[in-house]
Formats: C-alpha cells, sequence, structure tokens
C-alpha cells in the first residue's frame, strides 16, 4: 500500500497544527460556530443528535493491520468502544469529545491516516472496487489512480469551498463494484489506442435528492491527462454550479441544466488551458504510485487443495460460508474472504474494539496484513491461501463472524439513521434489524440469493437506497417516521435509480411488505434468475399489485 | 486597525473600495482619491473615469465574469475579487484564471468576507494582498500564510505539482 515520504508527513503535521489552533479558537470562543463549521467538517468532524461524530478516511477502503489496531485503540480510549464502517469506505465514531480531536487526529497521523475532506463541500474520499489488484476481470489495479487522485485533491487551495460535496469513484474491473456512475465524477479503466490504459470519465452521477447516472464527459483520456482533466471539471463546477439553493448545488444539477453538450464545451475550454501544462503526469510519478500496489508474494499453488475439499465435504456450515463469502481471486490458489458486519442484533457495518484487533490479527496471519473496508459496509480479507480457508473460518466463528450473508437479503446496507444523525427523518437501524430477524434462515436466504437491500434515514441518501435492488428510504409524515419503498436499483454497470412502488408503510409493515416482495420474485423467477433480473423483466407492477391488493 | 496584508506585511492601504455606486457623482466626492470601484460601474461610465484625476481599479464580486474585461486588464494595477461570505469559493477560480489564463502580473486583491482560516488557500491560488475583515488579527493572519510547508498541486505559487519536486 501507499506510503507516506516526508511531504506527506509534513503537510499532516501541518495540518493537524492548524486544527489544533482553529479548535482552540472555537472553543475560548474566538472563532464562531459558522465559522468553525467548514473547518471541523473537513477535517472530519460532525456535530450529530447525541455528539460529535469523527468520519476518519480510509483512502480508497486499504488499511494496514497497524492502522486497524490504532482505530480500535481510539475506538476504546476517545469512545464507547466501537466504529462504525460507512458507505464509502471510512471508519466513523460516534462519541468523541471535540476536544479530544485534535489528539486523535495526531494518533491516526502517525500511522499515516486523517480525516481531511471526509466531510463538508468539497472533493470527497475516492473509492474503488474493494477487490482491486485480485479480481480474475480486471483491465489494470485501479489504486495507484485513486492514490494519484487523493493526492491531487487532498488540500486543493481552489476546490476547498465548492457548491456542494464531491465523490469520485475510480473502477478497473469489467463488472462495477464501486457504484461508479452515481458518483459525481466516475473513472472507468479502459484500454485505449495500442492497449493503452486511459479513461472514460462520467460527470454528474449522483443520488440524494435527484438521483440521476453520469454522463460522458470523455470517452477515453490518456493517462497522463488524467488530473487536468478532473481539474478542468472541477473548475466549471466551482465556477457555475449553483450556490443559491443547497438541494439544486451538486454537479448532476449542473449538467443537467446547462446541457450535457454545452457542459462539455466548457470543460474542453478549461482543459485546453491546462492540458500538457505542469500537472500533466509524467510517467516516473505514474510508477512510482504503481510500485506501492505491486503484486503480493504469492506462493505458486493449486486451486482447490484437498484440505478445502474435505472440509467443505464434511463441514455444512463451511460450506455455506464457502459459497456465499469467499469471491475467486486472480492467483491459483488463493481466494478474496469477506467478512460480513450484518450480525443481527447489532447495526450493519459497526465494529467493536476487539473485533478491530481480531481482524488486525486475522490479516497479519493469512492475507498479508492488509484488509479493505467494502462500500457494503463489510471487510474484506483479499489474498488468503484456499488452504488456510477451514482455519480462517474456525477463527471467525469463535467470534461469530461466520456469518455466510455476503449480499443476500440481511446483508442489509444502512445508514446510522434517526438513532445518531441529526438530519434524519426516521431510524433506520432499527429496520435493517426488523428486516434480519424475519429473513434469519440462512437457507430461505440463499434460496433467494443475490438481493440487495439499502436504508437510509432520509434523502441524503447516506444507505444509497436509490441503488439498492430494494430500497428503503425513511420519510416524515405529519411528525411520523414512515418508509418509503422502491424496486429494481442497481449499482452495477448497468446502473440504474429504484422507482417508487406506492405510498410509505409504517415501521411494524416493513417485513411483511419485503416479504410480498420476495414471493412474487420466487414465484415469478426463471430458472437462475437474480431479483433484480427478475424485476428488469416484469418490471414494477405485478410488485405493485400485490403488495398493494386490499383482501378479499 | 490596519488590515491589509501585502507582500506578507501589514501595509497602509491607498486605495479606497468603494462597495457600491450608483452614479458618477461619486467621483465628486472622492475627488482624486485612488478607487476600487464595481466593474458595473467601471463599464457604464468610462467617460467619466477617464477623467478623474486619481487611479481607478475594479472589484469583482463572485459570480461576475472576467469574460467583461477586454485588453483593457493590462492597464489595472490591481483587481480586487470580493468574497460575500467566506465559504463561497468562486473568487479562487478568479484569481487562478487571472493569472493563468489571463497572464495578469498586478496584485490581485481578497476582499469582503477574508479571514484567517482562509488566506492560506487564496495565496496558493494568486491573491498577493488582503483586505482582512476588521475582526481578524494580521499578524496572525500573516502567520497563516505559512500554515502549510508544502502542498501537492499545482498552484500560481508553486506551477510545479509536488510530484515534479520529489
Ligand atoms: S441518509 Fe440521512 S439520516 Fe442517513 S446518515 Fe445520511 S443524512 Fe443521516
Amino acid at each position: 500500500m501507499y506510503r507516506y515520504d516526508q511531504y506527506d508527513h509534513q503537510m499532516l503535521s501541518d495540518r493537524v497544527k492548524q486544527f489544533r489552533d482553529q479548535t482552540e479558537r472555537y472553543l475560548s470562543g474566538k472563532l464562531s460556530e459558522a465559522e468553525y463549521l467548514p473547518l471541523r467538517l473537513q477535517n472530519g468532524l460532525y456535530v450529530q443528535r447525541l455528539a460529535p461524530m469523527l468520519r476518519v478516511a480510509v483512502p480508497y477502503g486499504l488499511l494496514s493491520s497497524n492502522q486497524l489496531r490504532k482505530l480500535a485503540f481510539i475506538s476504546n480510549h476517545y469512545d464507547k468502544g466501537y466504529g462504525h464502517l460507512t458507505t464509502r469506505q471510512n471508519i466513523q465514531f460516534n462519541w468523541p469529545a471535540i476536544e479530544d480531536v485534535p489528539d486523535i487526529l495526531q494518533d491516526l497521523a502517525d500511522v499515516e491516516m486523517h480525516a481531511i475532506q471526509t466531510s463538508g463541500n468539497c472533493i470527497r474520499n475516492t473509492t474503488t472496487d474493494q477487490f482491486a489488484g485480485v479480481s480474475p476481470d480486471e483491465i489494470e489495479d485501479s489504486r495507484p489512480y485513486c492514490e494519484l487522485i487523493r493526492q491531487w485533491s487532498s488540500f486543493h487551495p481552489e476546490f476547498a469551498y465548492l457548491p456542494r460535496k464531491f465523490k469520485i469513484a475510480v473502477c478497473g474491473t469489467l463488472t462495477d463494484q464501486a457504484a461508479t456512475q452515481v458518483h459525481d465524477i466516475g473513472i472507468y479503466l479502459k484500454a485505449g489506442p495500442e492497449n493503452k490504459i486511459g479513461f472514460q470519465i462520467l460527470a454528474g452521477g449522483g443520488l440524494g435528492r435527484t438521483p440521476m447516472i453520469g454522463k460522458e464527459i470523455f470517452d477515453f483520456v490518456e493517462r497522463r491527462h488524467l488530473l487536468t482533466a478532473l481539474e478542468a471539471i472541477l473548475r466549471v463546477y466551482n465556477r457555475l454550479g449553483r450556490r443559491d439553493n443547497k438541494y439544486k448545488a451538486r454537479i448532476k444539477i449542473l449538467v443537467k441544466e446547462t446541457g450535457i453538450d454545452q457542459f462539455k464545451n466548457l470543460v474542453v475550454q478549461e482543459w485546453n488551458q491546462i492540458k500538457d501544462g505542469p500537472l500533466t503526469l509524467t510517467e516516473d510519478e505514474i510508477t512510482r504510485c504503481k510500485n506501492y500496489f505491486l503484486e503480493a508474494n504469492y506462493e505458486e499453488l493449486e486451486d482447490h487443495p484437498k484440505i478445502l475439499k474435505s472440509e467443505l465435504d464434511s463441514n455444512l456450515l463451511f460450506n455455506a460460508w464457502f459459497t456465499q463469502n469467499i469471491r475467486q481471486h486472480k492467483k491459483a490458489g488463493y481466494s478474496i474472504v469477506t467478512i460480513c458486519f450484518k450480525q443481527t442484533g447489532s447495526a450493519p457495518g459497526d465494529i467493536t474494539d476487539s473485533q478491530l484487533e481480531f481482524v488486525a490479527d486475522l490479516a497479519d496471519e493469512y492475507s498479508f496484513g492488509e484488509v479493505r473496508i467494502t462500500h457494503h459496509q463489510n471487510i474484506v480479507l483479499a489474498d488468503v491461501k484456499q488452504s488456510d480457508l477451514p482455519s480462517v473460518w474456525q477463527k471467525l466463528n469463535s467470534k461469530s463472524l461466520s456469518v455466510a450473508n455476503l449480499s443476500l437479503l440481511s446483508d442489509v446496507i444502512c445508514c446510522p439513521g434517526g438513532d445518531f444523525c441529526a438530519l434524519a427523518n426516521a431510524k433506520s437501524l432499527p429496520i435493517a434489524e426488523s428486516i434480519q430477524r424475519k429473513f434469519s434462515d440462512e437457507n430461505f436466504l440463499r434460496d433467494v440469493g443475490e438481493l440487495r437491500v439499502n436504508i437510509s434515514g432520509c434523502m441524503n441518501a447516506c444507505g444509497h437506497h436509490h441503488v439498492g435492488n430494494i430500497g428503503i428510504l425513511g420519510v416524515d409524515k405529519k411528525g411520523e417516521e414512515f418508509y418509503q419503498i422502491s424496486l429494481g436499483g442497481s449499482s452495477k454497470n448497468k446502473a440504474s435509480i429504484g422507482k417508487i412502488i406506492g405510498p410509505a408503510f409504517s415501521e411494524q409493515e416493513i417485513p411483511e411488505i419485503i416479504d410480498k416482495i420476495i414471493n412474487i420474485y420466487r414465484a415469478s423467477r426463471n430458472k437462475g434468475e437474480t431479483f433484480i433480473e427478475t424485476y428488469n423483466r416484469i418490471g414494477l407492477e405485478p410488485f405493485k399489485e400485490y403488495v398493494y391488493a386490499k383482501p378479499d | 486597525m490596519q488590515n491589509l496584508i501585502r507582500q506578507r506585511a501589514i501595509e497602509h492601504d491607498d486605495w479606497t473600495l468603494v462597495k457600491e455606486a450608483s452614479g458618477p457623482e461619486i467621483l465628486h466626492v472622492t475627488q482624486d482619491r485612488n478607487l476600487i470601484v464595481p466593474i458595473k460601474f467601471w463599464n457604464m461610465y468610462k467617460f467619466e473615469i477617464e477623467n478623474y484625476l486619481g487611479n481607478i481599479t475594479i472589484w469583482l464580486d463572485s459570480d461576475e465574469f472576467l469574460d467583461e474585461i477586454k485588453e483593457e486588464l493590462s492597464t489595472f494595477s490591481l483587481i480586487a475579487l470580493n468574497f460575500p461570505v467566506f465559504s463561497d469559493g468562486r473568487p479562487y477560480s478568479t484569481a487562478r484564471e487571472l493569472r493563468q489564463g489571463r497572464k495578469f502580473t498586478g496584485e490581485i486583491r481578497a476582499v469582503g468576507d477574508v479571514l484567517r482560516d482562509q488566506i492560506f488557500y487564496m495565496y496558493q491560488c494568486g491573491f498577493d494582498s488582503f483586505l482582512l475583515r476588521h475582526d481578524q488579527d494580521p499578524v496572525s493572519c500573516i502567520n497563516a500564510l505559512d500554515d502549510f510547508k508544502a502542498n501537492y498541486q499545482s498552484t500560481v505559487l508553486e506551477k510545479d505539482p509536488l510530484f515534479r519536486r520529489r
């Protein structure tokens, strides 16, 4: 993974010093609430319903065991002993004291981590496929490019006060796992002329109040022009993005209101001024970044070793976990393991200090000391030898972390919602739990198969409900909490925004309604069809009819 | 209190910022003082301005564009860019455009809601003088120009991004 040199360290320590001073001025009344606000946000600090919340950046989701242990220490020392994995591959702490935050940032800096630009109207943490570098269908590892973007966007002096937040995702695989098309900027690695790698760049995607799929700005940008192309898009947005209405301030509205052709023209005009200028990437720099993500020291192994086979034959639970949570690795004899943090009874994505430590130990023992956080709020061990899978499972099982529900109905994606978040219209965590309780039979879950449920507590869509196969959105009806259901969303290559099925439901009704939806699917599916495939074939109507049918 | 920072020092301000000007009468009142007038005013009263004894230059609000200024650009020794509120980020791009696109070499002054915690970024984007909001401590603002000892980007101050200097 990327390692800091003296420059990276210098900037980080300057930043901690700066924020310490800002926080002191705020606490002593010299800096107003309004003036402190964007400063603390750009250092990851929110003020929530019950306490402040600190969102720590995990660049493209990648963490070392060392960093995991530091996070465990922080959750234990400054918080209530747990953290929360977010849908943007970050981790957040829900209970730190404001006056402790500069110290926490210093602790993070010690392990090359920070909370910079995890919030506020600036360029946020760049995300990518959690399987980058190990997927069999990869065009190229996306992480070196994510790192280049991370550096370019960190402390960018021109883009710290954008009209609104700005999110970039990069996808290097054929199957899009990064929800690339619903980002302000989405980047696909792509082979161009003479098989040289470059990028297709989209802009104007996003969720929130007005969900949209990104539109193509550049069909193919050569590698060295990556940063100038991004800078041109950002400059147009910074100048012209709406600032009169917070709900119309994202780049998607600008692209829509300007028209894609005109928007492209403006970007190209800007680009022509800086293209080939100093910001043009050098081969040296690209190589330097790539060298941090070289292939691990793999052994030459066979796929499906004996020990794996016999465990699969003799241990049903292991077999189920293997089928559901293990993905194919590009290297023979290795597998990608996803540990689901979706145990019924604890909030999706919540992780305790001892679990952090435990995962760190697993990473050290089985996966070259690294893990990845996924935007589905789980954790990945990317390089596990297949012969080690039985022992990994044993250990996970001993800590109740062997739930075999990856991508299934109970692998719910959920924002913190009304229990924590000041912006919420409704609670979201109890909904996740009621769904997990209702559908706990693993055989049933596996029979239903891949089904993404996403829950957001309000229009801000942190739970990405628009792209859930089943999306659930908390709404406020005359002071009461209700839930609107949408169907057919997807964040994969054929990205789509879910359609609202009809009037909202009460909290109690939700599990029953989900059950009905699943019944329709099971009754209508062709052999081997997933939920989304069936939905795409039969459309919304049959679901709607059944869900709202009056009893005779 | 003196609240102009220029050349990294507290300086006497020899310009008068005219925030609003409805008509050319203002030019009689101010006599021969050096004025920074709204670009709209400057466009509208070119004739009166020509006969004015002091120097006159312009300021742009955050939603005003440089396209309105053509060849005259090089005749200005100073252009001021207004921050109606500190969280309005447009003037950063305007300053950069002035320096890099339009090759403006005169003084670019930040006026309006200009605060300690933003001037490091302003400085990077090509602003070289800062008319601070009254409650700001100028000494601490000068220190803020050195808040960071390095940066990744290609900026007006540091043309080469860090990857060309590492
Ligand atoms: S979706 Fe709404 S309720 Fe949920 S975390 Fe985001 S802002 Fe809060």
